[in-house]
């Protein structure tokens, strides 16, 4: 349905295999957070992998700091329908987190924890085969506290609420459990190109 | 979230039944729904306008109105200067369009209901939106929930809802109601002449019966980190506060 009067100020951009369906451009970095900016220390982050209720293995920040890094520029999908171009972004990809714990691929699915209480579920297969990292530098400084310093997952081919901020742990389950988003109201895997965005989409 | 809700969130055509000018900036648009649907204070609708080559542009709108089981929604839009579609919504709407709409969503910031604990709402500009929902809906439904709402804006003439808000201070006895007027001086004595900060969330907070159980925040990221670290600075529990930003 063509709305009456309504031109659109990105109609006939060229850009229309880089930005999904029912997204804009935004040159800023919006902030959506559903609740208080947490402050974590690094001296006091942890990051915990689990499998089931079982922990496998925690890193400090500077053990977590000596994994291999990783750089990635990508686009990304914000759910309230803005998307970012070209972000970059170094962290540890969540491949090298698993060779490091000794494990290659546990479970099918996996859920984020975070400081402020987040979660978030992402498949294996999203966050394997370098697709996914715990981001720790944003445009090469090191990531601010409003977007998730010192640590956020990055999954940036799915919708970004699935790049969870202040991430603190990876739990590893049999079965696709919904983390706090897919609990109220979004899509449960979220892929902007299909526009998952809602529980029915 | 119940189910029925998540059900009835699919695209739906509206009407523009009514467009009030609320201040210099921001219009209330009235949309009538074809298919009704039930909404708690403080969720949001997607807005969808389509350009004639197929070209697509969705923004988030909280709804203003209190549910009422009517098949009118209120959305309060400001006019951004460079935005794709607020400006369409002042400059282009009128009343009788056709919008594309879904509705309601989100499942977090929502007035908690059936409970005494006072209620601290802290907005900025046009986030006074779904906080306005929940005062209305505090009263019309008369629930015992003591409420303060600090509401920062540039001038009193900025003030969205100010008349309305004004009444309801006078009208209720546990709604307390103070501006913060960041370029202009105020001229009611409980009001502030500045931008917010910590101790002007603790003295709002102290107004109200009790301290607050509940904090809920919305305007832009930087409004919102500050009352909500004020927030924090009251002794509520991170939990506790719950808040929406703009996303700018």
């Amino acid at each position: 349905m063509a709305t009456r009067g309504f031109t659109g100020r990105n109609s006939g951009s060229d850009l229309s295999d880089r930005i999904p369906p029912g997204q804009h451009l935004v040159e800023n970095f919006p902030v959506l957070t559903a609740g208080p900016t947490p402050r974590i220390e690094p001296a006091d982050w942890t990051f915990t992998l689990k499998v089931g209720p079982r922990p496998i293995k925690v890193w400090s920040w500077s053990e977590f700091n000596a994994l291999p890094r990783t750089r990635m520029t990508r686009d990304i999908h914000c759910v309230t329908a803005w998307s970012k171009l070209n972000t970059a972004w170094e962290g540890v990809t969540i491949d090298d987190i698993l060779a490091d714990a000794g494990l290659s691929a546990p479970t099918p699915f996996a859920l984020a924890h975070c400081y402020d209480g987040y979660s978030t579920n992402v498949p294996l297969a999203d966050l394997a085969a370098g697709k996914a990292m715990v981001a720790l530098n944003y445009e090469s400084q090191p990531l601010p506290r409003d977007h998730g310093g010192p640590a956020r997952l990055l999954v940036p081919h799915l919708y970004f609420w699935k790049s969870a901020k202040w991430v603190n742990g990876l739990q590893f389950t049999e079965r696709d459990e919904a983390g706090f988003w897919e609990l109220r109201g979004y899509h449960i895997y979220g892929d902007p190109w299909r526009e998952q965005r809602y529980t029915h989409d | 979230m119940t189910d029925a809700a998540v059900a009835a969130a699919r695209w739906q055509r509206c009407t523009i039944d009514e467009i009030v000018a609320r201040t210099p900036t921001i219009k209330s648009f009235f949309l009538r729904l074809t298919q009704r649907f039930d909404y708690k204070a403080g969720q949001h609708v997607d807005i969808r306008l389509t350009a004639p080559d197929g070209y697509t542009a969705m923004r988030s709108y909280s709804i203003a109105s209190a549910p009422s089981g009517s098949d009118m929604i209120e959305l309060a839009i400001e006019r951004l200067a460079d935005g794709e579609v607020s400006p369409f919504f002042h400059d282009v709407a009128q009343v009788g369009d056709t919008i594309e709409l879904r509705g309601p969503l989100g499942g977090h910031f929502l007035w908690p209901g059936r409970s005494e604990t006072p209620v601290l709402l802290i907005g900025a500009g046009s986030g006074v939106a779904p906080l306005m929902a929940m005062i209305r809906y505090r009263k019309a439904s008369a629930e015992p929930v003591p409420v303060a709402l600090l509401l920062s804006s540039r001038t009193w003439n900025d003030v969205l809802f100010r008349d309305e808000l004004l009444e309801l201070e006078s009208s209720l006895s546990d709604f307390r109601l103070a501006l913060a007027l960041t370029r202009e001086r105020p001229t009611r004595p409980t009001d502030f002449g500045k931008r917010i900060d910590a101790p002007m969330v603790a003295d709002v907070a102290a107004r109200l019966s009790a301290s607050p159980g509940r904090v809920f925040v919305c305007g832009s990221n930087a409004f919102v980190e500050i009352a909500a670290d004020a927030a924090l600075g009251l002794g509520l529990k991170a939990g506790a506060i719950k808040t929406e930003r703009y996303g700018t």
